[in-house]
């Protein structure tokens, strides 16, 4: 690794920073604009005046914006979220479990896509334009088209109604056996799988037949290299930027836009979590969930572009 | 009782004939279905409850902001969990009666102002500790604080002192309150250890299960508590567990699969189609529950009482019935009160009649649109049954313009804040309880704005009025003024639709809440 590397890693995780630093004064002003307080919200219509007052003060809401953004900022940076209106738990302690349930579903549900993504779309490069590209395709764009809870429906009717192979309940809970959460969860996961299985796979196409263009390949095929050799060899190492940045694109909506799934087989993440505390106007809560998914987004979206750069030698090796 | 009836019902409980069955040849022997439904329960739970096994529920209703604060109780997951592992002080039994917990007696002085509880011996605490006479009362205090935020303050404050000597609660009432009783079966009214004063949501009280797991909007699962006070009559499956499922189609699914025993808020468009799964009993009967449309006595137009009347006969009830609830119901009749309150009277139904609706309508001057705003969540099926109402209006020449409220914010923004709107009841335990927490002219939810000084006078005169008879006729006097000069469009009272599976036996209906009234899972038990 050279040192120019290394000097553009720290650059893109410092404007990650910054970026994050930005988001979440967004959130905070967002939430500041909303009609209401935070007092008011949690006496809601039994509100009197002096109790709102007494509130306010105890919350600390009559000092200025800036003050209480930075002391909210200060909380989030040693890992205190505050506390729920809505219940009075501790934030970081319930979204703990969750975050780790989500995680969890999607880190399986990546295992699979991905890698079935990726082989699928070299199969159809290899066999481009024929039957089995057709197939291929057809069948992942169809299970894309599809909205997911009807895909999820139909898992449930013939995995957990007919046949009964699979809960179609997904509760997870903690000290749950590894293998009965392995089985909790798989029709969830298929469900993503699914959903985000086109999207990867179709990348990966597009991009190696750009690639399959290029004057080298035509050596490579002229050299006398069999068709996938061509493939493996040649056409993806080039391809492989534009592969990763759909791949974690796709990752970051397994984590933070999975609430549909969530809903229909009953699975406790993070999605469903933060659903329920926007109805309540539970502010601290929807501010913690929002800088998570945020930093979620800007981590995942910093590895595509530091993958990618690792990956081009002219990003590498910049003039 | 015929013989040839209890022959038939311990059949059933042995399971050697189908419930259907079973209620098919009650009719056939004149028999009608809420005493044939008797019967057969009678039949089951002499039978015998049969001990041991996990029972779950998959139900609606259930957060992740819930707490197992009683106080913060409101929808049917903590509901339902709560009559689990809480004990009540006295509970309302399914046929209407007082049952009662841990008042031994309860008792009132003459003009039902002062109201003596006297606490049974020996019921313990999930903690070891025994109840006592302190504890309800701590209870009541809690419960009548504002700070609690208690779900049953509207009732509690009419409580002036609470004292608790000996074995004793005495509770002095700011005015006379024949049905306090009834009150005190409030669900969110659960004995905590020092009324849950220490820590509100620790969970412990002294109903049949021992809180073990508490996820909120996840999962609640209770132990059976050793020491419960009544075990031959609660408490039969060693475990229960609830599990949020708050997707219908996933709680259906889920039953079909075996995953839980029992479902609540069957969809009536699906019921029919449930019927048929092999296992699975739709268990269904009337309760207090109601769909309205409600009108704003006293803004314009609908301040005009030919308007409002215009409107009640612009409604197709039957029709609605039939759409909406499949059946599932019964006919509203513009008061909030039916068969399944005590001291109910019938009166004339009212009918869809365009000609005379129209007579009103012109009689009230109006002209142009009447809006009515509208929600999913108003009720099932509220869009469409908006849409009905504005069809049927429209044959007696009266515009109605719907508007689709969004379903977040509809309780905060429209329901009790704008003039015409869909919304729904779920009923309460008595007349007066109904009455006064709606259409009292003092009350924070009169959302029909119904002021009236003179029912304001008949509210409180049938409260403390200890002559049934009299009572009677004065509820019957107020249900007419409400009726023919309340703002409020009632076209139907929807039932509970449960559902459980295979196995599940000592279901008795219960009219006043879902699930046994919350019971389903404390009473119920698994066949072996």
């Amino acid at each position: 690794m050279s040192s120019p590397i290394l000097k553009l890693i720290a650059q893109r995780v410092a404007l990650g920073i910054v970026l994050l630093l930005a988001v979440s004064v967004l959130i905070f002003a967002g939430t500041q604009i909303l009609p209401g307080d935070v007092a008011q919200a949690i006496l809601g219509q039994s509100a009197t005046p002096e109790s709102l007052a007494n509130l306010r003060e105890q919350l600390g809401l009559n000092d200025p914006a800036y003050i209480r953004y930075f002391r909210w900022l200060g909380g989030v940076l040693t890992g205190d979220l505050g506390t729920a209106m809505s219940s009075g738990q501790d934030i970081a302690t319930s979204i703990k479990d969750r975050l780790w349930n989500t995680l969890f579903l999607a880190f399986w549900a990546a295992i699979v896509a991905v890698p079935l993504a990726i082989i699928l779309g070299l199969i159809a490069v290899r066999y481009r334009n024929g039957w089995v590209d057709k197939l291929i395709s057809g069948l992942a764009l169809a299970s894309t088209s599809f909205p997911e809870f009807f895909i999820g429906y139909v898992l449930v009717y013939f995995f957990a109604v007919k046949w009964q192979i699979f809960p179609g309940i997904s509760t997870v809970y903690d000290g749950m056996p590894f293998g009965e959460r392995m089985q909790a969860i798989a029709l969830p996961a298929t469900a993503l799988t699914l959903v985000v299985l086109a999207h990867m796979m179709r990348m990966t196409r597009a991009a190696i037949l750009n690639v399959m263009q290029s004057a080298y390949v035509e050596t490579a095929e002229l050299k006398g290299l069999s068709a996938f050799n061509v493939i493996r060899r040649h056409a993806f190492p080039n391809a492989i930027a534009p592969i990763i940045n759909v791949v974690m694109l796709n990752l970051a909506y397994l984590i933070v836009g999975v609430v549909v799934v969530e809903v229909i087989f009953v699975y406790p993440g993070m999605g469903q979590y933060l659903v329920d505390h926007v109805t309540k106007r539970d502010v601290p809560v929807v501010q913690a969930v929002g800088l998570i998914f945020a930093a979620v987004y800007i981590s995942l979206n910093i590895i595509a572009d530091i993958g990618a750069i690792v990956a081009n030698p002219r990003l590498r090796h910049p003039k | 009782m015929s013989n040839e009836l209890e022959f038939l019902s311990r059949r059933v409980a042995s399971g050697k004939l189908s419930r259907r069955d079973f209620l098919g040849r009650a009719a056939a022997l004149g028999v009608t279905a809420t005493f044939a439904n008797s019967l057969l329960s009678g039949a089951a739970r002499a039978a015998g409850p049969i001990k041991g096994g996990t029972l779950k529920a998959g139900l609606v209703g259930g957060e992740s902001t819930n707490s197992l604060d009683p106080a913060l109780m409101m929808t049917q997951v903590p509901f339902a969990f709560g009559k689990c592992w809480g004990e009540m002080i006295v509970e309302l039994s399914p046929e209407g009666k007082l049952e009662n917990r841990i008042a031994e007696e309860i008792g009132s002085s003459d003009d039902a102002k002062v109201w003596t509880l006297k606490i049974r011996d020996g019921v313990e605490f999930h903690n070891g500790k025994t109840v006592t006479a302190a504890d309800v009362a701590a209870t009541l205090e809690r419960h009548s604080d504002e700070k609690s935020k208690s779900g049953a303050l509207g009732y509690m404050k009419g409580i002036e002192t609470i004292k608790a000597s000996g074995k004793e609660v005495v509770l002095t009432l700011k005015e006379a309150n024949a049905d306090l009783p009834y009150l005190l079966s409030d669900y969110h009214l659960i004995v905590q250890p020092n009324g849950g004063k220490d820590k509100p949501d620790a969970g412990i009280s002294a109903g049949p299960y021992v809180v073990k797991t508490n996820e909120p909007g996840v999962r609640h699962g209770g132990e059976r508590f050793a020491n419960y006070w009544q075990g031959d009559k609660m408490g039969h499956a060693d475990q229960v567990e609830v599990i949020v499922i708050n997707d219908a189609t996933a709680r259906t699914a889920a039953l079909q699969g075996g995953q839980v025993n029992m479902i609540n808020r069957v969809e009536p468009k699906i019921v029919d189609l449930i019927k048929r799964l092999p296992g699975v009993t739709i268990r269904n009967h009337a309760g207090p529950g109601h769909y309205v449309f409600i009108m704003h006595c006293n803004t314009a137009p609908f301040d005009n009482n030919d308007l409002r009347m215009a409107l009640k006969l612009a409604i197709d009830r039957e029709e609605m019935l039939d759409k909406i609830l499949r059946g599932y119901g019964s006919l509203g009749n513009d008061f909030p009160i039916n068969s399944s309150y005590p001291l109910f009277t019938e009166i004339e139904q009212r009918k869809y009649d365009p000609d005379k609706a129209k007579f009103h309508y012109k009689k009230s001057g109006h002209d142009g649109t009447v809006l009515l705003r509208t929600s999913d969540v108003a009720f099932p099926g509220a869009v469409d049954a908006s849409q009905l109402f504005q069809q049927s209006a429209a044959k007696a020449g009266i515009k109605i313009e719907l508007k689709r409220e969004p379903g977040d914010g509809y309780w905060n923004e429209v329901w009790n804040k704008q003039p015409f709107c869909a919304s729904y009841w779920g009923g309460r335990s008595t007349q007066d309880q109904m009455y006064s927490t709606a259409y009292l002219s003092t009350a924070d939810w009169n959302d029909t704005r119904f002021k009236r000084p003179d029912f304001d006078k008949m509210v409180l005169a049938a409260r403390a009025e200890l002559d049934e008879t009299k009572r009677k006729q004065m509820y019957h006097d107020m249900a007419v003024l409400v009726r023919d000069e309340g703002g409020l469009i009632l076209p139907m009272f929807n039932q509970f639709i449960d559902a459980t599976g295979a196995k599940v036996d000592g279901w008795v209906d219960d009219p006043h809440q879902e699930l046994m009234n919350g019971y389903a899972l404390a009473k119920c038990w698994l066949q072996a």
